[in-house]
């Protein structure tokens, strides 16, 4: 009966696939729905087969509803009708067209009963009915069902499909499809063979645990299973190294982003900044209200809203960093532990200002379409708004060290860091270097507020998650130097993934704490520390 | 000669704030179980509860102000010793809850139970005798600070590189406390506290007792606390403070000195948890997060840094001014707050209590005074 069932299945699908032009007469389809509607469960099987068969588009619909219970038999006439309820009755509706029949009385209509078993013979007759879809991403999806399920009944279906393919990266899905399908067979020892090649080529983390099962068994494709198991998981653990270089150079972009700005701040003028988060807060808020102003009187610009708030978040974060430095700050120079309490007096009330404005809640920042979406590469799953994110960090990091090397603003800055009285004696006004410069550095925080918008919840909070972690990596990196603040970064966004698989999200971020705090001891001025003569620094 | 010792090294401003908190100590809970409801004099019981909490908090403060105020060293992580004394004591009261918890579970606490643990982990061991946890809420955050600070000042970090890794130190605790495999109730924390030596937690007396304990261990901590900025040993610190390179080429091993100074005031930061806890019954990780270490500091400054009574005045006053701005106006509290930290820092770098002591000092006579703080070259 199976074995029956699956050669008409796969001389059909055969012909389907052959004949993709030829479309089963309406008649004869009606005649094969309604037929659904008489038998028990054996004899609804051979009619899920029947339908299949025809290949046409429109049954995966009527297989869909028989899976969900929708459909049922008219008792007058015994025709097979789509149901929803409807008040007190059914809305009946003709499975194929979707044509409605207007409404029925309960009892004038009985439900199609189905089984466990049934159900899955119909997710594999829609696998198979999706094989010979015109689509070729459809047929992947298909395959990749089949691949799953690794069922031997679809060998011979598969076969046939891939007679038929013309598309050479379908075909590759398919015969990955019937290799599982094999290896779950009782196929002879040759075809087992050339489906472990077939699975070993493809190496993921589906085709090892196939491979492993196969494994379990003695003599030769045992023995092949397990070398080519052997060698996916090697190449596996290669890509899950890669994938965790990946994902921490993610992070450390994002640490970056978050501490090249107090990298200025406090490398050049020994401030610490504590309202810092909040200025990447204002960033990200910034972006939330020009994509609101776009979304009510301009939704054409929505892919590129972020390019108009990158430049407006830079003035707003800019400009209250210049109106903390002139207001507050340049009271405290040379009080760097007043500095710092001051400074987190005003993240307080700069948190409290927008909590009072925009509410306590999470507000809503939509990602631009070019920044949705995702792409493979190799084995890794390579998302685009991480990407942007990584490019637009080391942009900005290149921009700044442009502005430091090449710009006279940037002479400035580091002849006031190096030897400030000197400076002042040359002329320089320290003042105003230091009101640009906090401005600078605020500016900063702020584009990153409209990078981090996109991968984190906007609330008047978020600054607080990274201020510790930017502490961290200016610490870490050693003050006055960008480029200790981008290896800084990277690095400790790459430990933490490399440490999280071990020991947890949380516990890892408690070790790569602890061991910062212990290299603080080893090294007190960082990785890359400014050399100087000065005993007390 | 104990006598006269204490009376040459204690100033008359220590003796009159000793004096006022035993009053304290002895006036409120007398003014609470004596007086009838109804008597104008009468003190509720939930102010008791509360000033208690506010006498706590001072004495975190009174121990932040002795290593900031004296030794400069601004610690933004002594909320990480306040919450581990603080867990201390909660651990005891858990272990005092017995078969009554909701569980009904002799040997284990409640959570450990909703945890499906199945025998009391080996740092639970001994806390249920007072005995044993009444050293502990000294030894544990002693300990913390004696190694943490042993690694800190020998390799020479100080400033606000120091003030970052104690708050990421508190932080870390923060973050492994709130994880339910630590075994400290993870985000709960621990409550549902029943008795503490054998008396009801609930009871007026016990709340009484536990308000005067308080403040006859912060009398008792206060006059350490003078008699050692009084010592030479507190010479010493203010030179670290104002100089420490020229400190360390007079010959004095800085380092011994300030590893000293912070674990004891760590250790005093665990008593004053210790006692914070029992009198607001519940103790969780909350209580790391770095915010709660830098509102201290600032306690401290409003008080007036490096004066110590002005620790005291500074907790009780701010946190008397958080208690009725939560109440009348609780938008408006953190505009407060932050407000408080620009203004003290901006205008009133010496506190309240070193602005008075100007203003009387000026029409009086003009004194060098070696304890007012005076910003490091």
């Amino acid at each position: 009966m199976h074995i029956l069932r699956s050669l008409l299945l796969s001389l059909l699908v055969a012909i389907a696939a052959a004949l993709p032009a030829r479309a089963a007469d309406d008649a004869e389809l009606t005649r094969l729905v309604d037929a659904l509607g008489a038998g028990g469960f054996d004899d609804t099987s051979a009619q899920i087969a029947a339908l299949a068969a025809t290949g046409e588009p429109r049954v995966a619909a009527v297989l869909e509803l028989l899976a969900g219970g929708d459909l049922y038999v008219k008792k007058d006439g015994g025709a097979v009708v789509a149901a929803t309820r409807d008040g007190k009755g059914y809305r009946i509706t003709d499975p194929l067209s979707g044509a409605d029949l207007g409404t029925v009385d309960r009892s004038a209509v009985t439900k199609i009963k189905i089984n466990n078993k049934l159900r899955g013979e119909i997710k594999s007759a829609l696998g198979s009915l999706t094989l010979a879809s015109t689509d070729p991403a459809a047929r992947m999806t298909a395959a990749e069902t089949m691949f799953k399920a690794a069922d031997p009944e679809s060998i011979a279906t598969l076969d046939a499909a891939i007679a038929g393919e013309k598309d050479p990266a379908v075909t590759e899905k398919f015969a990955e499809a019937r290799a599982a399908a094999v290896l779950a067979s009782d196929a002879g020892e040759a075809d087992k063979l050339a489906a472990i090649a077939i699975l070993k080529e493809r190496g993921d983390r589906d085709a090892l645990a196939l491979l492993r099962a196969a494994a379990a068994g003695e003599g030769a494709v045992a023995e092949a299973a397990a070398t080519a198991a052997a060698h996916v998981a090697q190449v596996l653990s290669f890509w899950e190294a890669g994938q965790n270089v990946w994902y921490g150079l993610s992070l450390g972009s994002v640490l970056l982003l978050a501490a090249i700005g107090l990298a200025i701040t406090f490398g050049v003028m020994g401030v610490i900044n504590m309202a810092h988060g909040e200025m990447v807060m204002l960033g990200a808020y910034t972006t939330f209200v020009v994509q609101e102003a776009i979304r009510t009187s301009a939704p054409w610009l929505f892919d590129y809203s972020l390019f108009i708030a990158l430049p407006l978040a830079f003035l707003v974060s800019g400009i209250v960093g210049m109106a903390i430095e002139r207001g507050v700050l340049r009271f405290l120079y040379g009080r760097p532990l007043e500095t710092l309490l001051a400074t987190w007096g005003l993240s307080l009330i700069i948190q409290q200002a927008v909590r009072t404005v925009f509410g306590p809640t999470n507000r809503e920042v939509g990602n631009p379409s070019w920044m949705s979406g995702a792409f493979d590469l190799g084995h890794l799953a390579i998302t685009w708004n991480r990407l942007w994110i990584i490019i637009f960090a080391l942009a900005v990091f290149a921009g700044l060290l442009a502005v430091m090397r090449r710009t006279a603003f940037g002479l400035q800055m580091r002849a006031v860091t190096q030897n400030r009285r000197m400076a002042g004696s040359m002329g320089i006004r320290t003042p105003w270097v230091d009101a640009f410069t906090f401005a600078l550095g605020s500016g900063i925080a702020g584009i990153a507020g409209v990078a981090l918008s996109q991968i984190d919840n906007v609330s008047p909070n978020l600054g607080q998650g990274y201020i510790i972690d930017s502490f961290m990596v200016v610490v870490f990196g050693g003050v006055g130097n960008l480029w200790g603040t981008l290896v800084g970064a990277m690095t400790l966004g790459v430990l933490n993934k490399f440490v999280e698989p071990y020991a947890g999200a949380v516990l890892g971020k408690i070790l790569v704490l602890v061991l910062i705090i212990l290299f603080i001891q080893k090294r007190p001025r960082g990785l890359f520390a400014l050399k100087g003569r000065a005993v007390e620094a | 000669m104990i006598t006269r010792l204490l009376i040459e090294r204690l100033d008359a401003r220590a003796i009159i704030v000793v004096a006022v908190l035993l009053i304290v100590a002895a006036a409120v809970p007398a003014l609470n179980l004596m007086l009838p409801a109804d008597h104008p004099l009468h003190v509720p019981t939930y102010m008791v509860a509360l000033f208690g909490k506010y006498l706590s908090f001072a004495l975190l403060a009174l121990s932040v102000d002795l290593v900031w105020g004296f030794a400069g060293i601004l610690t933004l992580g002594h909320g990480a010793f306040f919450a581990l004394g603080g867990y201390v004591m909660g651990m005891y009261l858990m272990r005092q809850i017995g078969a009554r918890g909701v569980y009904a579970n002799p040997t284990l606490p409640d959570f450990m139970v909703f945890l499906n643990w199945k025998e009391l982990p080996w740092y639970w061991y001994g806390f249920d005798s007072f005995a044993f946890a009444a050293p502990m809420i000294l030894l544990v955050p002693g300990l913390l600070a004696l190694a943490f600070g042993w690694f800190a000042f020998r390799s020479r970090v100080t400033g606000v590189y120091l003030s970052i890794i104690t708050q990421a130190m508190t932080f870390a605790l923060m973050l492994a406390f709130f994880r339910n495999d630590m075994g400290f109730g993870g985000n709960n924390g621990l409550t549902d506290f029943k008795d503490i030596l054998g008396f009801d937690i609930q009871v007026d007396t016990t709340r009484a007792a536990l308000f005067a304990a308080t403040a006859a261990m912060l009398a008792f901590w206060f006059l350490v606390a003078t008699f050692l900025v009084n010592s030479k040993f507190g010479k010493v610190l203010v030179g670290v403070r104002d100089a420490e390179s020229r400190t360390r080429f007079l010959g004095y091993r800085v380092e011994n000195y300030k590893l000293f100074v912070w674990t004891l005031s760590a250790m005093m930061a665990g008593v004053a948890g210790a006692l914070y806890v029992p009198q607001v019954g519940i103790i969780n990780p909350g209580e790391f997060a770095p915010a709660n270490s830098i509102e201290t500091v600032i306690w401290v400054a409003v008080g007036g840094r490096g004066t110590l009574v002005g620790a005291l005045i500074g907790a009780i006053a701010v946190n008397f001014g958080k208690t009725w701005f939560t109440g009348a106006l609780p938008e408006f509290w953190l505009f407060a707050l932050g407000g408080l930290f620009v203004v003290v820092t901006l205008f009133l770098p010496k506190g309240i209590v070193g602005t008075l002591g100007d203003l009387f000092r000026r029409r009086k006579r003009p004194v060098d005074d070696a304890l007012e703080p005076q910003p490091a070259e």
